[in-house]
């Protein structure tokens, strides 16, 4: 069956079959394969991506479910020469990954747990990343690049919204 | 150069940002399951759901009738055609005779052993397709009774002709007689019976595999996620398929984490290979996690009895130890080593104790088989002895570190009575440091508090000790290996300068490619960004034993200091041509060959340039080219060791135990990036703090499925499981390998279960309870407060 996402920034037209798993669309009919599955139980988080803004673990929805949707992948949210997202880089400086198998979920995760409250605390952080499971890292780690991160999203947002009001 | 030198390089010491993260971070990592041959077909595995089963017939007529399937492959198919799979390391039991090795066929010859068990193959043009052709295999299973525990695999039903009583060896080490009449004499006797709980390793990437065959060449492929690939190239070659090992490449690409589940050669590995040929294709094979609990290796699942003999001032006299291991159905790579010679030579621990004397039986049950899971025997033995400790001081009436501290061994070396001699270390700097770090001074006052909210605070103690740098060779032969345990390195300098060093260690999360460059580039004064390292393709790199053990460093590393060993002396050989001096004047400092005692000098990569340039060259004297390997077996096994301190919270009301403040202070030798190394001792602790609180693997008895099959039903932590830790570290450089390295991947999961569960029931303490089975989970805490309380 036919479904259109935009993904990336991109349309993708996709013909699948209508049991297909999201996350089986984005790594197998669109090849981007930054997104992991680690589990079959909706457990592990690896394969979370962002529909529409908002971290969803794609192991637990159908394409089809999603026509038109805005789909972010973990290829998709470095600036277009390479420049790491703010949270990519936090996550590099603050030794928050060890595989990188976890990694693309636990970012994508971390990029909506920010937006949607920043300044979360250390409490809080755990708690909300409570449904992405790292089996290298000990989350310390995670949960000092998540609060890194969170920070340097806040301020170049805060950055570019001057930008726009200046301009 | 030896370790003193060492630490004055620059980088060594510093906690460089890895130059891997880039890729990971981004999503182009290339991991097996993201690869896509051409000509690629799928596999699936018909796995047995019956945990003893005689099959009747196998009849895959209707699943090769449907859509897609290509070829269904069973246990009739590969009869003859393979032997089994391997195991590498041979036991000889007490009595003189060798350990009992029943064949463990790729698929299953007449009966299944396990839930689980392989007993056929589907090959097809997508994965959906496999799956349903996988549920139309008819087999018809007489069932057997089935037997998972090992207190009752003696009782039988016998699952080998070959071990009719479940018996795959008895073992011993330490003088028994001497053991005994200590005990005798001895004015106190701790005894303990614990159980050490079966764990599933669960590393996020479930395993992979893709067999390929080039019809031109006559050459197979194998890319697999895997942390040794050489290995499984010699095992699957030399052992299974007979096949000569220039004919197979093994790449292992990037691996989503090991922990040791992906040292082993699986029976799908070679499944995937061999049928690669028959098929001429490519075939893919990804495990799914409910599958992956059943079919990966699992770790630890000791029984034991461990008796002390004290004399009155609480000084150790002798230990005694019985232990009953599970191996599992089958023996898996590695199995053999791990109740025997990675665990009871390592109950010495950290004491001075005179006498030891350790008694291993080992048995098949019907569950998956049990190999090494990080750390690998030594959890097993901390865990034993630092429980058997806090009891003696219990007993006795002495803190829990006083009694570590009456017994630590103050003289280096050391012989211990079982085997082992540590070259060094300093145990009561490192106990001393986590006192500090855990501020132990104010737990009084933090009990005081919690008692005021209704709650009991505890403190747990554990010091541990590990053997790491797996290898000697010579060592590991006599105690049984079948193959050595080198490693190797080649440097490569291109004209220009920049280096690629090829490691036969292999990277999956340990940060390698960092950590090796920091070495090469602080040894030969060049940029971080100019050295390149390459691990993990039998293709491309010389030899290899892969990454286990925390050997990667002290074994690979060391490997790779040699081959620039090698280096220097040509370089050097080159400069002096070059500058018209003799080879003895000529120094290496900073990147620079200089002639000592005048101001004459080039650069490291004028000497690069001109070994491939070789216009002005001692032709005579010298090949062009700066290109060397070495192999490095080291003398002795590196001593990790340290201080953790637990410290909990239990709720008596419903069980709930909270990890409140952990503290772990280690001794690693030589620290050559300190981000690196904190960040191992966080997952071990993790790993190890997950065993002692939550995770838990379960057969039904009577029917041996699997309880805990999914993330829904084996607890693994999550980031709201866990406090920060607090670590620290205490230098002593280990005195045998070149960089003073003794390895850090295992210390996390060793020395923490003993710690969290002493500090449970030092909480537990005064409401009777005395003794308790890991993984201390709520119901379990609330049970044992309850049966105290009647
Ligand atoms: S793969 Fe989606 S949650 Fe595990
Ligand atoms: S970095 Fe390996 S699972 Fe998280």
């Amino acid at each position: 069956m036919q479904v259109q996402l935009k993904v990336n920034g991109k349309a993708a037209s996709l013909d699948v079959p209508p049991n297909t798993l999201l996350v089986t669309a984005i790594r197998e009919h669109l090849r981007l394969t930054g997104t992991h599955v680690g589990c079959d139980t909706a457990q592990c988080g690896a394969c979370t991506v962002l529909i529409n803004g908002k971290a969803v673990k794609s192991c637990n929805t159908l394409a089809l479910q999603h026509p038109g949707a805005e789909i972010t992948t973990i290829e998709g949210i470095a600036a277009a020469d390479g420049t790491m997202h703010p949270m990519q880089a936090a996550f590099k400086d603050c030794h928050g990954l060890q595989c990188g198998y976890c990694t693309p979920g636990m970012v994508m995760s971390a990029i909506d747990l920010c937006t949607r409250h920043p300044g979360a605390s250390e409490t809080e952080i755990r708690e909300q990343l409570e449904g992405n499971m790292c089996r290298c890292t000990g989350y310390q780690n995670i949960v000092k690049a998540v609060q890194q991160g969170g920070a340097a999203m806040a301020s170049s947002q805060g950055q570019a919204s001057t930008a726009t009001a200046s301009a | 150069m030896g370790a003193s030198d060492l630490s004055r390089l620059p980088h060594i010491g510093e906690s460089l940002r890895r130059k891997e993260d880039y890729r990971f971070l981004t999503g182009s990592g290339q991991y097996t399951d993201d690869i896509q041959l051409a000509n690629m077909r799928y596999a699936v595995f018909v796995r047995s759901p019956h945990a003893h089963a005689a099959i009747r017939s196998v009849d895959v007529s209707r699943a090769e009738g449907m859509p897609g399937v290509v070829k269904v492959f069973t246990g009739k198919d590969v009869e003859g055609k393979m032997g089994g799979l391997p195991c590498g390391w041979l036991i000889t039991s007490t009595d003189g005779t060798p350990m009992k090795e029943p064949p463990h066929p790729i698929l299953a010859q007449g009966k299944v052993r396990y839930v689980g068990d392989h007993v056929a193959m589907v090959v097809a043009d997508t994965v959906q397709n496999a799956k349903d052709a996988a549920e139309a295999v008819e087999v018809d299973y007489d069932v057997l009774p089935a037997v998972v525990d090992v207190r009752e695999a003696q009782k039988g039903p016998g699952l080998h002709e070959a071990a009719p009583d479940n018996h795959c060896y008895k073992w011993a080490i330490g003088d028994k007689a001497q053991v005994d009449a200590a005990f005798a004499r001895a004015a106190h006797v701790t005894t303990l019976d614990l159980t050490n709980n079966r764990l599933v390793p669960n590393a996020i990437e479930p395993r992979a595999a893709i067999g390929s065959f080039d019809r031109s060449k006559d050459e197979y492929t194998l890319y697999v996620a895997n942390q040794n690939p050489h290995v499984e190239r010699l095992l699957m070659t030399a052992f299974v398929l007979g096949l000569p090992e220039h004919k197979v490449r093994v790449i292992a690409p990037d691996v989503g984490g090991g922990f040791g589940s992906k040292i082993y050669l699986y029976a799908e590995d070679v499944a995937l290979t061999w049928a690669a040929k028959q098929l001429n294709c490519a075939i893919k094979w990804t495990c799914e996690r409910s599958e992956a609990f059943l079919c990966d290796a699992h770790g630890r699942d000791h029984v034991s009895h461990a008796e002390m003999a004290l004399d009155k001032d609480g000084k150790f006299l002798a230990l005694r130890v019985h232990t009953d291991a599970n191996l599992g159905a089958y023996l898996s790579t590695f199995s053999t080593a791990v109740p025997t010679i990675l665990y009871a030579t390592l109950l010495a621990g950290q004491y001075t104790t005179p006498l030891i004397h350790v008694e291993v039986d080992a048995w098949f049950t019907n569950t998956a088989p049990v190999d090494a899971y990080r750390g690998a025997g030594r959890p097993e033995a901390t865990y034993l002895l630092e429980r058997l400790v806090t009891r003696c001081a219990w007993e006795l009436g002495i803190p829990q570190d006083e009694i570590r501290k009456r017994n630590f061994i103050t003289q280096f070396p050391y012989q211990t009575p079982v085997a082992l001699q540590y070259d060094t270390g300093d145990y009561h700097a490192c106990m001393d440091k986590a006192k500090s770090l855990a501020e132990v001074g104010g737990f009084e006052a933090r009990k005081k508090a919690s008692e005021a909210k209704g709650l009991k605070r505890g403190i747990g103690y554990s010091s541990y000790i590990e053997a790491c740098g797996i290898a000697p060779s010579n060592i590991a032969g006599a105690l049984g290996a079948r193959a050595g345990l080198f490693e190797c390195g080649e440097i490569r300098v291109h004209p220009t300068g920049s280096v690629t060093v090829f490691t036969g260690s292999h990277s999956h999360g340990q940060g390698h490619e960092t950590t090796f460059a920091q070495v090469v580039a602080g040894r030969l004064g060049i940029p971080v960004e100019n050295v390149d390292v390459v691990h993990g393709d039998t293709g491309r790199v010389p030899f290899g034993m892969g990454t286990y053990g925390s050997r990667s460093i002290s074994v690979g590393g060391a490997a790779i200091m040699k081959a620039l060993d090698k280096i220097e002396a040509k370089a050097k050989k080159i400069a002096a041509h070059l500058m018209e001096a003799s080879d003895a004047d000529i120094e290496f400092e900073g990147g620079e060959f200089k002639v000592k005692g005048t101001d004459k000098k080039i650069p490291f990569g004028q000497v690069a340039l001109t070994a491939y340039v070789p216009h002005n060259y001692p032709l005579d004297k010298l090949e062009p080219g700066l290109n060397e390997t070495a192999f490095y077996d080291p003398t002795n096994f590196t001593f990790p060791a340290g201080t953790y301190i637990a410290e909990v919270e239990v709720d008596p009301a419903t069980g709930t135990v909270r990890l409140d403040r952990f503290t772990a202070v280690d001794d690693f030798g030589t620290i050559i990036n300190p981000m690196i190394v904190e960040g191992q001792v966080h997952g071990g602790l993790a790993q190890g703090i997950g065993q002692a609180l939550m995770e838990n693997c379960v057969y039904d008895r009577e029917s041996g499925q699997l309880l805990t099959g999914s993330f829904m039903d084996y607890a693994m932590p999550r980031c709201d499981d866990l406090p920060s830790f607090r670590i620290g570290n205490h230098v002593t450089p280990c005195t045998h390998n070149p960089l003073g390295t003794k390895g850090c991947g295992e210390a996390g999961a060793i020395g923490s279960p003993p710690a969290v569960i002493n500090a449970v029931l030092d909480a537990l303490k005064d409401l009777g309870v005395k003794d308790l089975d890991m993984p201390a989970s709520a119901p379990r805490v609330w049970q044992a407060i309850q049966q105290a309380a009647h």
